[in-house]
């Protein structure tokens, strides 16, 4: 048995202790906003906040949550009532297919968690390790600088794709 | 009595002046209208450029996300940090100016071009092994790189140490300046020799430094350490249940993996990411060479015995590398079929960073787990500092040490781990 908070509430949990989070939550506690996409801990759709950090919730056994506390997608607000994270990802219209999008909103609420101003660089580097194969990703930076609090500032975020030649070689 | 004292403190007045004349006389060596990039013959530039491979030279004369060989990079020593520099040939920020006599006396005696001391964090005490040939394309090579301007910041040095003069001291002391090496050695174990002691400069991170910083001749490539990182031994018994054999070296230092012993992080990943691009035949001299320093393995010592006093701890931890750990190091820690870019990780049970006589790899691994080489597709591990405590991390460490490595426990490895998680994510 595992006691342990998700979304306020104190929740005991009678699985095998080596039962991964995301399945409880999805399987036992019907809480269906995180996604099984690897469930290696490479992709991020089942992002979660665990004690106010995001952390994928694939590989993290529930026997290393004995009185922490877990918030998920369902925490963050309702669909009549989103929170302003949620509100930011429907105000850009950031999802295209949506499986990654609750992994990006959790990872983007433990930013703001953190660094409540980030600049674009740091909610780049906090996006990072979520992936999105649709490529709405410029809607998704843009809807993480509207929940940071700069909704209105110029529409692109400076492209940084690009790496210089290796050998320094003039060019 | 007086007298003694008086003519004591006058000596050493003069002992004093002395040395600062010789520390002070290092002549500026004139400087020179920057050669025109087609003066260099392009044999010549591109052997250079194998060879600034092999040296790594980047690692420190590029900062992150900066032009390359435009310097910024701050290697962190123990006293302070000191920034590589410039060396594109612009002529005001980088060594544009430099005749190729003063590239090669700044390799060979750790002088800059006005003569000035050059801190030993740029590795001068292993390039002043390298053969005038190699340096001359080596010279050829930077002189043909895109000029970039850039300041690089001074050294953040705390005083005495921020005075240049009293590295002369420092030199006089530690610093064996090479004679030219004979050019051309086809012997691939003296080649592979030639590259680790010289260019490949190794020593600088795996020969332990002495209370001057400098490396300990007694205690040759037998481990160090850097940026929160063990850097293991690469002479002698090693860390890991089984030897290491050229091949596996070649591979891990041109591919930043080997499948039997661990993966290049923390500051080994640049180094393998540059000699990615070094020729293979030179990689696999130094592995043949580094192969030739093993002198044994590590033998487990707690095999078979009884779990640890505190097995609640192992039994959790367990628990624990099964539900975070074992779908991709398998659930035995042997890994089967292993394949890079399929879903399974290093076998632990070949893991060097779990056979160390600290946790300190381990720790690095598990807090910040692993990231592909920048601009590939890799299969990276997570991090996991954000999921588990540091206690339970410790108990994973006591699970696998006891039942993968066959070792005893490491000391006080909760405390470790809160130390490392302190100092933040470095190295990577």
């Amino acid at each position: 048995m595992v006691a342990m908070t998700v979304n306020g509430a104190a929740v005991s949990v009678d699985a095998d202790p080596e039962t991964p989070l995301l399945y409880v939550l999805r399987n036992e506690l019907e809480l269906n906003g995180a996604k099984f996409g690897c469930g290696l801990g490479q992709c991020g759709a089942c992002t979660v906040l665990v004690d106010g950090k995001a952390a994928v919730s694939c590989i993290l056994p529930i026997a290393a949550l004995e009185g922490r506390a877990v918030t998920t997608l369902e925490g963050l607000g309702t669909a009549e009532a989103p929170g302003p994270v949620q509100a930011a990802f429907i105000e850009e219209q950031a999802a295209q297919c949506g499986y990654c999008i609750p992994g990006m909103i959790m990872r983007t609420a433990g930013l703001l968690a953190e660094t409540p101003e980030p600049n674009d660089e740091e909610i780049r580097a906090a996006l990072q390790p979520n992936l999105c194969r649709c490529g709405t990703h410029m809607r998704i930076l843009r809807a993480a600088r509207r929940a940071a609090g700069r909704p209105s500032e110029e529409d692109n975020f400076a492209f940084v794709g690009s790496r210089p030649n290796e050998e320094g070689a003039p060019s | 009595m007086k007298t003694v004292l008086l003519s004591t403190a006058g000596l050493a007045v003069l002992v004093v002046a002395a040395f600062f004349a010789f520390a002070l006389s290092p002549e500026e060596i004139e400087a020179v209208e920057r050669p025109a990039a087609d003066s260099f013959d392009a044999g010549l530039v591109a052997k250079g450029r194998d060879l600034a491979a092999l040296g790594n030279c980047l690692t420190c004369h590029r900062s992150e996300g900066g032009a390359p060989y435009a310097g910024g990079y701050g290697v962190e020593t123990p006293v302070g940090t000191i920034y590589g520099s410039n060396i594109t040939p612009d002529p005001e920020t980088g060594i544009g100016r430099w005749s190729e006599a003063a590239f090669v006396r700044s390799m060979r005696e750790g002088l800059g071009r006005e003569g000035e001391h050059l801190y030993p964090a740029f590795p001068y005490t292993h390039f002043t092994r390298v053969t005038d040939g190699d340096l001359e394309a080596l010279y050829a090579f930077l002189m043909t790189r895109e000029a970039v301007a850039k300041t690089v910041p001074d050294p953040d040095l705390p005083f005495p140490m921020n005075v240049r003069p009293l590295l002369a001291a420092w030199k006089l002391l530690f610093f064996d300046e090479g004679a030219a090496p004979l050019e051309g050695v086809d012997d691939e174990l003296e080649r592979g020799r030639y590259l680790v002691d010289g260019l490949g400069h190794c020593g600088a991170c795996h020969t332990p430094r002495n209370l001057f910083l400098a490396e300990r001749s007694d205690a040759y490539l037998r481990g160090g350490e850097a940026s929160g990182w063990a850097n293991p031994p690469l002479a002698g018994d090693i860390h890991s249940p089984s030897p290491w054999s050229a091949d596996e070296i070649t591979t891990y230092l041109r591919g930043g993996f080997a499948e039997t012993h661990g993966t290049a992080a923390g500051p080994m990943a640049e180094v393998a990411a540059q000699l990615k691009d070094a020729p293979a035949k030179d990689v696999l001299s130094m592995a043949t060479y580094l192969v030739s320093l093993q002198t044994g393995v590590e033998t487990p010592s707690a095999n078979g015995q009884e779990r640890p006093a505190q097995s609640e701890r192992v039994v959790l931890g367990e628990t624990l590398y099964r539900g975070a750990c074992a779908r991709c190091h398998e659930a035995s820690g042997e890994g089967v079929a292993f394949a890079r870019g399929s879903s399974q990780g290093l076998p632990l049970s070949q893991s060097t960073a779990l056979h160390a006589p600290d946790g300190r790899n381990f720790a690095q691994f598990v807090l910040y787990g692993v990231e592909a080489p920048k601009g590939e597709a890799g299969w990276p591990m997570p991090g996991f500092a954000d999921l588990l405590t540091d206690e339970q991390i410790a108990a994973i460490a006591d699970y696998l040490r006891h039942d993968l490595a066959g070792q005893p426990a490491w000391d006080d490895m909760t405390g470790r781990i809160a130390g490392i998680r302190s100092q933040g994510e470095s190295g990577q």
